[in-house]
């Protein structure tokens, strides 16, 4: 078992380096920062711009600047943005707000997602069941930066007809808030409703149809009507028996879902303007900054690829057929 | 695309001449062809039908819609800046007094557009490469698999933000070869496992022992017999193209100016949507509309083309099962 998980470990960090490698060639190819520079006006000395030429190493070849910033990222120096700033010390603050920003938004998405799918299930055809598919083909075909945006509206209308700002949309404290720790927690909290709702209601509309073919396949199972054979209550059997084992291919989905959620949440974001790894990406493109890139490339394949080693991980806990001794 | 288009076609037309098209007998003296069973079950679902209609009619409005109005979307009307819908104009204006409805039909026609392109282009691909991986196995095949898990590991989104800057300023249609370089990897493993099966059958090999070269093979007897899939595939790969193309425009990544999209509109003003609600709402709508529209007629044919399928989706790659509904 441990040298299954290790070979997978292994095969992933390979390609996790091929795929930092390869969005860090596609950047310095197709970004152009000397360009931007030149474009100023007035237009910087010939020699300023020779020196940020020698600053971003812009005179050696591709593969060595990426062996250069690779070296340094071994010893936890991720290089310097294009404004001459450590990226270091950005990146660990920048975590830190993506996931304070997700970790609410996608423990309320599996969980509702799940009870959602699971009553669906139960209740196949029924007035709930239809309307649970409806709700979730709707969510589905809304991008989340059309439901951000429509979210956001409506906070704005219950402030208004509240009269206060109770549901606060932009950023993630009140600058220059002044209150004990408590306040502090509330103010976090007014600015926490709205984009985790954004991210939760898409969870629950994808893992909810999920949950629920998964389920079906379950209650038509013969171990479950054993179970209620031989005494056990409807309640305890699909409960016990039945999830636990409609759960088993959705640890596969929770655990990718979490790694892609980055790449997704670039939206929610850019929306609410919480300054995290979804953000960055955006701005660094937008400075056309190499490393930046290269730097949020590497997080997003190493997030989904510990994903999928997580799913390896929780699928051999979860069904026992395949444990490999 | 089209052939869904040719379908709803011949849809409109004979299930009016047969009359009742809920009644899966056969008319008397009318031989029940494969056509006609797929025909009468993509009649019977409500859903599929009026996602269909909507797709028409949508594609039908971006071309036909300009013409009516008398506003062009490069025209404006400077007795009117930022005025919520009117008579005059019907879905506002804004800030500098171009009719919103011009500008919403304008946006509509290339996001519609990208989406068939995408959609055909993708589709085709992965047709030709899956059949091809499969069929001649090898190092074609071992290629095509590790590109797929990398970009698993290497969002579609990633690669195109940071290619953006090299297509800024040149044509629309790269970003649609763009888009569709990365949609067609998945789809052509399900092909490739298809093909596996399907080059083992007698017809095959009867074909292969009388001669036929390869290319012809693949062409008149695996590729013919994958329809279904394939249909399904690209109806399905219209709606992600759209949300992949808005998604990237929203940043200004995709669509570039001076061409407009549902993406760059949407993205232009979702700032302001709190305060002129007009200028994101119409655009929104239309996205949302549209892909759900093309996922109910991609479930639609999904259920009409193979009732005995296991819903396999694109996003359900595995494990997950639906047996009913």
């Amino acid at each position: 078992m441990a040298g299954f998980l290790l070979r997978r470990l292994v095969n992933y960090v390979v390609l996790a380096l091929v795929a930092t490698f390869l969005a860090f060639t596609l950047a310095s190819v197709t970004f152009d920062p000397i360009g931007v520079l030149q474009q100023r006006n007035p237009p910087p000395p010939a020699a300023s711009i020779e020196a940020k030429k020698r600053d971003l190493h812009l005179d050696q070849p591709i593969p060595q600047r990426f062996v250069t910033w690779m070296g340094g990222v071994v010893q936890g120096d991720f290089g310097r943005t294009i404004t001459d700033r450590p990226i270091t010390d950005e990146l660990g603050r920048r975590i830190g707000v993506s996931l304070r920003l997700f970790l609410l938004g996608i423990t309320i998405g599996i969980l509702f997602g799940v009870l959602l799918g699971v009553v669906s299930a139960i209740r196949q055809y029924k007035f709930s069941d239809y309307f649970a598919t409806l709700f979730s083909f709707i969510l589905l075909s809304t991008p989340v930066f059309v439901l951000g945006t429509l979210l956001k509206m409506g906070a704005q209308g219950i402030n208004n007809s509240i009269g206060t700002n109770v549901l606060i949309f932009v950023g993630e404290t009140t600058p220059g808030f002044q209150g004990n720790w408590f306040e502090h927690l509330g103010d976090r909290l007014q600015h926490l409703i709205v984009p985790t709702l954004t991210i939760a209601l898409g969870q629950i509309a994808y893992y909810s149809r999920y949950q629920r073919s998964s389920m079906l396949d379950v209650l038509g199972s013969d171990f479950l009507r054993t179970a209620q054979a031989k005494g056990l209550t409807r309640r305890k059997a699909l409960f016990k028996h039945g999830l636990r084992t409609a759960l088993i291919p959705m640890a596969t989905l929770f655990a990718f879902g979490f790694g892609l959620l980055v790449v997704g949440g670039t939206f929610t974001e850019r929306i609410f303007g919480w300054f995290g790894m979804g953000d960055w990406l955006v701005t660094g493109i937008s400075a056309q900054d190499t490393n930046v890139t290269a730097t949020v490339t590497l997080f997003v394949a190493v997030c989904v690829l510990f994903s999928g080693w997580l799913a390896d991980v929780l699928y051999a806990a979860l069904d026992p057929r395949i444990r490999v001794n | 695309m089209t052939v869904i288009l040719n379908e709803g076609d011949s849809a409109g037309t004979a299930g009016a001449a047969s009359g009742s098209p809920v009644d899966a007998a056969p008319d008397p003296g009318k031989a029940m062809t494969r056509g006609r069973l797929v025909l009468i079950r993509f009649m019977r679902n409500k859903l599929a039908l009026v996602g269909l209609v909507l797709i028409i009619g949508m594609y039908v409005l971006a071309f036909v819609g300009p013409l009516l109005s008398k506003w062009s979307y490069d025209t404006q009307d400077y007795s009117a800046f930022l005025e919520p819908p009117y008579a005059d104009h019907i879905f506002g204006t804004d800030k500098i007094g171009t009719d919103m409805f011009a500008l919403t039909m304008r946006g509509l026609q290339k996001s519609l557009i990208i989406g068939l392109l995408v959609a055909l282009i993708s589709t085709t691909v992965a047709a030709i490469v899956g059949a091809a991986a499969g069929y001649f196995l090898g190092y074609a095949d071992k290629a095509l698999m590790w590109v797929v898990d990398l970009l698993l590991v290497l969002p579609s989104f990633l690669i195109i933000a940071i290619l953006s800057p090299w297509f800024r300023g040149k044509s629309w249609f790269l970003l649609v070869l763009m888009l569709a370089a990365f949609q067609w990897m998945i789809t052509a493993r399900i092909v490739r496992g298809m093909t596996l099966t399907l080059k083992e059958r007698e017809f095959v090999k009867a074909a292969k022992f009388m001669g036929q070269p390869a290319r012809r093979i693949i062409a008149k007897h695996i590729v013919p017999n994958m329809a279904s899939l394939l249909i399904i595939d690209a109806t399905i790969n219209v709606g992600s193209a759209v949300l992949a193309e808005t998604g990237l425009s929203f940043f200004g990544f995709g669509v570039q100016s001076p061409d407009v999209s549902l993406g760059t509109l949407i993205g232009g003003n979702a700032e302001s949507a709190t305060t002129f609600p007009w200028l994101f709402l119409f655009p929104a709508g239309f996205l949302v509309v549209f892909v759900l529209a093309v996922n109910w007629v991609g479930d639609g044919l999904r259920d009409a083309l193979d009732p005995t399928s296991t819903r396999v989706r694109k996003r359900e790659k595995k494990d997950t099962k639906e047996k009913a509904a």
